[in-house]
């Protein structure tokens, strides 16, 4: 083979025919262009930030009501320096208040995968289900999950059960309308072929529902997730459970806004990290069927 | 009535509707047919005249509005052992390598068959198509013709009494094509127990080559099957030959004619 690959293009998918030479190998990218490449994102990731810090100093020195961008790195930093100590309930270190809230957000997220998925499963496979169940979810999905709280609270009984099912009630969705949309998707030639040689309902499972669900089911983990994880905040605002929304709430009692921001720096990161996490589970579970080997 | 039933593949007063805007649209109109044990069969007409809805009825996926299917005296109800298909779009699992595509097939049609037995199967028929050094292959890695070639091999696999094609060469380049139609009749005629072939097709050259006989179907508002022409031309057939055969060139000439506008026309008007 002796293309010629130009410095950004990546080859494409690589010509496949006969059986009996060997597998194709797409050429290499030059490692100097990926260097570069890399360079030159991670160049521009930098000027982005500093364009967003620029803004908001431009904004804090136009209103010192608000925390500035310094003040606030200072404050990270020195929240970031000790984020386990533990002096009782109102005085706990940033990493336990995140781990607090994280623990919450897997709960509720977690419920919803197991309710959501086959229920998701039932709606994209039965028109009757799908019937049924549309309208409730067209419905209930547009509500706030706020809305939900003060019923969940006040039938629970307390904050922290309801903030839980809070989570459960708006990562229920995301989970559910892409396992159904999934479900529904399985092409038609598949389930010929499933019928044709009556693949009973183990191998159907197996070899055709499940390839084709898990990519748009784990994109409905991370919506959910994602969105489980920005109600959490507001959750903890609400319900005062203590964790990393309720403490910015209580910085923002104090009026200590260096902290409320510095606090807002840290729910972004951490949201960050469990959309790439699950955005790695994606790409493992996308469906294999080898042409981009 | 006769106590013997016939072993051939047998459909009589088939109906089937679908329909399309609100309006129920007849594809098959009232059709008998009859295959015989060693019979290859192919469809042919123009898009919409029912070969498609045809093939899947006898594969079972499509139920009649009307009329039976009989495979050996038995009613032919859904999909079975008896009765394998080959689609237009090769249709294997994208995820399963070839040879885990056949093994899976052949597991979950025949139940009867031990694992080793199935397995065994496998190996066989995609030896024979000349896939079994590629059969860790996911379809993806493969050309066309291979996973057709892999999609014969499955429905062969099964050993079923009846092979059902779809087109089964319709998406191919020509040589590729050529290839596959010389290894199916391969198959058919020495490799395996399979006795009944129906194909449907919309190549002309194609089912003159292959057919013992030859469908020809109609679009509505006339009859399904406008015509049955024999192809009484000795097996094995050279391609290349046979096409200097008076009789081919009797048989493509009145195909022509049938599947041509006036040809139609005619058909509708003896109809009415």
């Amino acid at each position: 083979m002796s293309l010629q690959i130009a410095e950004e293009v990546r080859p494409a998918v690589p010509p496949v025919e006969e059986v009996t030479s060997p597998p194709p190998v797409a050429p290499a990218l030059p490692e100097v262009s990926r260097l570069r490449q890399g360079a030159a994102s991670a160049g521009w990731a930098v000027a982005g930030a500093a364009g967003f810090v620029a803004l908001w100093a431009l904004a804090a020195s136009h209103n010192p009501k608000l925390p500035a961008p310094g003040d606030t790195f200072t404050v990270l930093k020195e929240l970031l320096s000790d984020p386990f100590y533990d002096n009782g309930p109102d005085d706990k270190g940033v990493g336990l208040l995140v781990w607090a809230t994280l623990l919450r957000v897997f709960k509720g997220w977690t419920l919803a995968t197991l309710v959501g998925v086959p229920l998701g499963l039932l709606v994209g496979t039965s028109r009757r289900a799908w019937q049924a169940l549309n309208p409730v979810i067209q419905v209930l999905r547009p509500v706030s999950p706020l809305a939900w709280f003060p019923i969940l609270a006040f039938a629970l009984g307390q904050s922290e059960l309801a903030s839980v099912w809070t989570v459960f009630v708006i990562a229920l969705w995301p989970t559910v309308l892409n396992t159904a949309a999934g479900a529904a998707a399985v092409p038609a030639d598949q389930r010929d072929v499933a019928r044709v040689f009556r693949f009973g309902r183990v191998a159907y499972l197996r070899h055709v529902l499940i390839p084709n669900v898990l990519p748009f089911t784990v994109t409905g983990l991370r919506l959910s997730m994602g969105i489980g994880w920005i109600v959490i905040v507001a959750v903890e605002m609400l319900g005062g459970t203590s964790g990393i929304g309720r403490q910015i709430w209580t910085w923002y009692n104090a009026l200590d806004l260096s902290k409320v921001a510095a606090g807002i720096i840290i729910v972004g990161v951490v949201g960050l990290v469990l959309d790439l996490l699950l955005l790695r589970l994606a790409k493992a579970v996308a469906l294999d069927d080898g042409s981009a080997a | 009535m006769s106590a013997e039933p016939r072993r051939a593949l047998e459909v009589r007063g088939a109906w089937k509707s679908f329909v399309h805007d609100g309006r129920a649209q007849a594809v098959l109109r009232g059709i008998d047919l009859t295959v015989e044990p060693g019979e290859l069969v192919s469809l042919i007409g123009h898009s919409g005249c029912g070969k498609s809805t045809l093939i899947r009825a006898l594969g079972g996926l499509v139920k009649l509005d009307g009329g039976t299917i009989r495979l050996d005296g038995a009613l032919v109800t859904g999909p079975g052992p008896d009765r394998a298909m080959v689609f237009q779009n090769y249709s294997l699992l994208p995820r399963l390598s070839l040879v885990n595509n056949v093994r899976a097939a052949v597991r979950s049609a025949r139940p009867d068959k031990s694992r080793a037995a199935a397995d065994d199967a496998a190996e066989r028929y995609l030896t024979a198509v000349g896939l079994w050094d590629a059969k860790d292959k996911k379809p993806g890695q493969v050309s066309g013709g291979m996973q057709q070639r892999a999609a014969v091999a499955r429905a062969f696999a099964v050993e079923p009494r009846v092979l059902l094609a779809d087109e089964p060469f319709g998406a191919l380049d020509a040589l590729t094509r050529a290839r596959l139609q010389a290894q199916l009749i391969e198959l058919w005629t020495s490799e395996s127990d399979t006795e009944i072939v129906v194909m449907v097709t919309h190549g002309i050259d194609e089912a003159i080559l292959l057919s013992d006989r030859i469908v020809v179907m109609g679009n509505p508002p006339g009859p399904s099957v406008v015509d049955v022409i024999p192809v009484e031309l000795a097996r094995p057939r050279d391609r290349v030959s046979v096409i200097d055969d008076p009789h081919y060139r009797e048989v493509q000439e009145r195909l022509l004619h049938l599947l041509t506008a006036e040809g139609l026309a005619d058909a509708n008007g003896r109809a009415a």
